[in-house]
């Protein structure tokens, strides 16, 4: 169903993942190192990464931020949960989820799947404010007149906010519509990704014009 | 403070009682002298009294006593000016037959002295004639040198007192200020400062108890330092294991779906194998994050992340989730605002439902209560209850209540964490039995969680 590449320094780990994801019908590749994953990443780019976060050579924060460096393929990391340090690093690294060790591989493909759903195109019109021009059907963003790169995720969750201007949608309404956790949400998922976004779309992060901190409840769309 | 006042107080009581016996001295002595004196002139005139007397022996008799006299026989008297004396002594002179005196204030100091007179009989005794002489004798003499002697004692004072509490200052530095200094570091160690220690100086008592304080102190860190070492090893033990266990356990969780999947391929036995590698994989799966959630609130890491929650809606989430919501019943008002970390108030409601749900019998009720300053969740079944030598160890680590209660599933940490859940809020958990059968939890929130 997804090309999927599987970085991983675990042989076992890495084969039991890469048996488990393939009889949920994705094609696994895998890599044992950062090296060779952004190498595999380079020659055929895969549907989506999952990234262990500790990796011998560079480490999956670092390789996180490369493949965020070099264009929207999406990113699961899988983390080691004791550590929230490891959640928060990643995020801020740009990951679109992640998935904590042990993983179920059920849950390691519910979340394969909803991320990807989030490419999804819809027959929108144009939306925009100002300078910002949000194309749902072409999956574009521009800010006066030249492209922004967003991620699937900071894509879906500007989509989500902007179809709103002026709605208050709390974290967990936005863990909902845009990451489709329905329960358990981690806030700093939605702080991390609105974060991301405010630095590519705004002008200065700490005086946004798009996307709005409404504080003690969430965010929403709009000069403020 | 005190010390320097006993000092003050003990220089003047000193000052006052040195005064004090040299002006009991000074007035014995006039005392002494003026006795001595009218004595020696009634002897004088004595022996050529005769008995009994007419008014011209005691005419003469008070002459050679002096002026201020009275000599009194029965009901004749002669003299004037001691008639207070004759009045106030008389009573001791003939009681006595001896020589009295009282001092008195009486325009001024004076020394009232009444003796009787006496007379050698023709036996050789000597015995009261009658006759009684009464004299007042002035001691402003003696008054204005015992003046001086208070004078002098005061100025003294004056002078001493500021040298005394001088000299106490100094003592209070040399004793007091030591004593204090051991008590401020008897302070900080058991405060759990243990590297306070105290300077020792000099050779005297207080350096040596300065000296064992900081040995004392030596030993008390030694001895905290090793603790916390083996504690720290020990936590961090758990922490490795956990972490360790982790890597093949992704693998076992990961090919355990496999073999359940492909469990309709299999011969009976072969599928129940598979089941049951299942079935612990799973538990496994679940205490090794409980361990390392445990290790996690041990080592004091463990972070509370506030935001705001519909307590009504997240408990309803958790129960959607795990696909309890008809299984339970509950009675919650709406809305319920609160500021409480999501996460972990799902992970306690989960175990106590879960818990009920496995354990307790049916109707398992939920009910939420909103006070101004808190957030009250009851968590109740209609089971058996717990036993009562159970109660006050549910909330202890991989503690098995019995057969019934220790099911396949749980790890045993489950209310361990809970619990300790709660407290990170600054919150509590408790249970209890409910009259009529069933278990009861007590999940007691602020409402503003910091």
């Amino acid at each position: 169903m997804a090309a999927i590449l599987l970085i991983e320094d675990d042989p076992l780990v890495r084969r039991g993942l890469q048996l488990a994801l393939t009889r949920h019908g994705h094609e696994v590749r895998t890599a044992e190192d950062g090296e060779t994953g952004l190498r595999e990443l380079a020659g055929a780019p895969p549907d989506i990464v999952v990234l262990d976060v500790m990796l011998p050579g560079i480490d999956g924060f670092e390789v996180c931020r490369r493949i965020r460096d070099s264009g929207a393929v999406p990113v699961i990391m899988l983390t080691a949960r004791s550590d929230d340090f490891d959640v928060v690093h990643g995020l801020a690294a740009g990951a679109d989820d992640y998935v904590i060790k042990p993983a179920q591989p059920t849950v390691l493909d519910a979340r394969i799947r909803a991320v990807l759903r989030r490419v999804g195109v819809e027959p929108d019109g144009v939306l925009g404010s100002g300078e910002l021009v949000i194309n749902p059907v072409a999956a574009t963003v521009s800010l006066a007149g030249a492209p922004v790169a967003l991620t699937p995720t900071e894509f879906r969750l500007l989509l989500t906010l902007a179809r709103a201007p002026g709605r208050v949608f709390s974290r967990q309404q936005l863990l909902e519509l845009v990451w489709e956790h329905d329960y358990l949400g981690d806030s700093r998922l939605v702080d991390n990704c609105v974060q991301r976004l405010r630095a590519k779309i705004e002008d200065s992060a700490r005086v946004p014009e798009h996307v709005q901190t409404v504080r003690g409840f969430g965010y929403r769309f709009g000069p403020g | 403070m005190a010390f320097v006042l006993v000092t003050g107080l003990g220089a003047v009581a000193a000052t006052w009682a040195s005064a004090g016996s040299a002006r009991a001295a000074l007035l014995g002595e006039a005392q002494q002298r003026l006795t001595g004196e009218l004595t020696a002139r009634i002897a004088a005139v004595a022996a050529q009294v005769s008995f009994p007397p007419d008014q011209g022996v005691l005419e003469r008799l008070r002459a050679a006593v002096g002026d201020n006299t009275v000599v009194s026989f029965v009901d004749q008297r002669a003299g004037a000016g001691a008639e207070r004396a004759a009045e106030a002594l008389r009573g001791g002179v003939r009681e006595r037959n001896r020589l009295v005196w009282q001092r008195v204030d009486m325009d001024g100091p004076r020394l009232l002295i009444g003796t009787p007179v006496m007379i050698t009989g023709v036996d050789g005794r000597r015995m009261p004639s009658g006759i009684e002489v009464y004299a007042v004798r002035d001691l402003a003499g003696t008054q204005a040198q015992l003046d001086e002697l208070t004078m002098a004692a005061a100025r003294t004072s004056a002078i001493a007192l500021p040298l005394a509490v001088l000299v106490a200052l100094l003592a209070a530095g040399g004793v007091l200020r030591p004593v204090r200094r051991v008590r401020d570091t008897a302070r900080r160690l058991a405060a759990g400062d243990l590297d306070a220690r105290l300077p020792v100086r000099g050779k005297d008592e207080l350096a040596e108890l300065a000296g064992t304080v900081n040995e004392m102190a030596g030993s008390l860190q030694h001895t905290v330092a090793e603790l916390r070492r083996l504690e720290a090893d020990a936590r961090r033990f758990v922490a490795d294991v956990s972490h360790e266990l982790r890597t093949p356990l992704s693998t076992l969780a990961a090919v355990s779906e496999i073999l359940q999947g492909s469990s309709a391929e299999l011969g009976p036995a072969e599928r129940e194998s598979a089941e049951l590698a299942v079935a612990a994989t799973q538990r496994l799966v679940r205490l090794v994050e409980e361990l390392m959630e445990v290790s996690r609130f041990d080592a004091g890491m463990a972070q509370l992340r506030v935001e705001p929650v519909e307590v009504g809606g997240a408990i309803r989430d958790c129960l959607r989730a795990r696909g309890w919501l008809d299984r339970v019943r509950t009675e919650l008002p709406e809305p319920v605002p609160a500021r409480l970390d999501r996460r972990r108030l799902d992970v306690i409601l989960a175990n106590l439902v879960g818990n009920a749900l496995r354990h307790g019998g049916p109707p398992v009720t939920v009910t939420l209560r909103a006070e101004a300053e808190r957030i009250e969740i009851e968590v109740t079944d209609r089971g058996p209850g717990l036993p009562e030598s159970v109660l006050p160890h549910v909330f202890d680590r991989f503690y098995k209540a019995d057969a019934a209660r220790s099911g396949a599933e749980g790890s045993g940490l489950g209310l361990a964490i809970a619990r300790a859940n709660a407290r990170l809020h600054g919150g509590e958990l408790t249970a209890a039995n409910r009259q009529g059968g069933g278990a009861c939890f007590r999940l007691v929130l602020p409402r503003e969680a910091t």
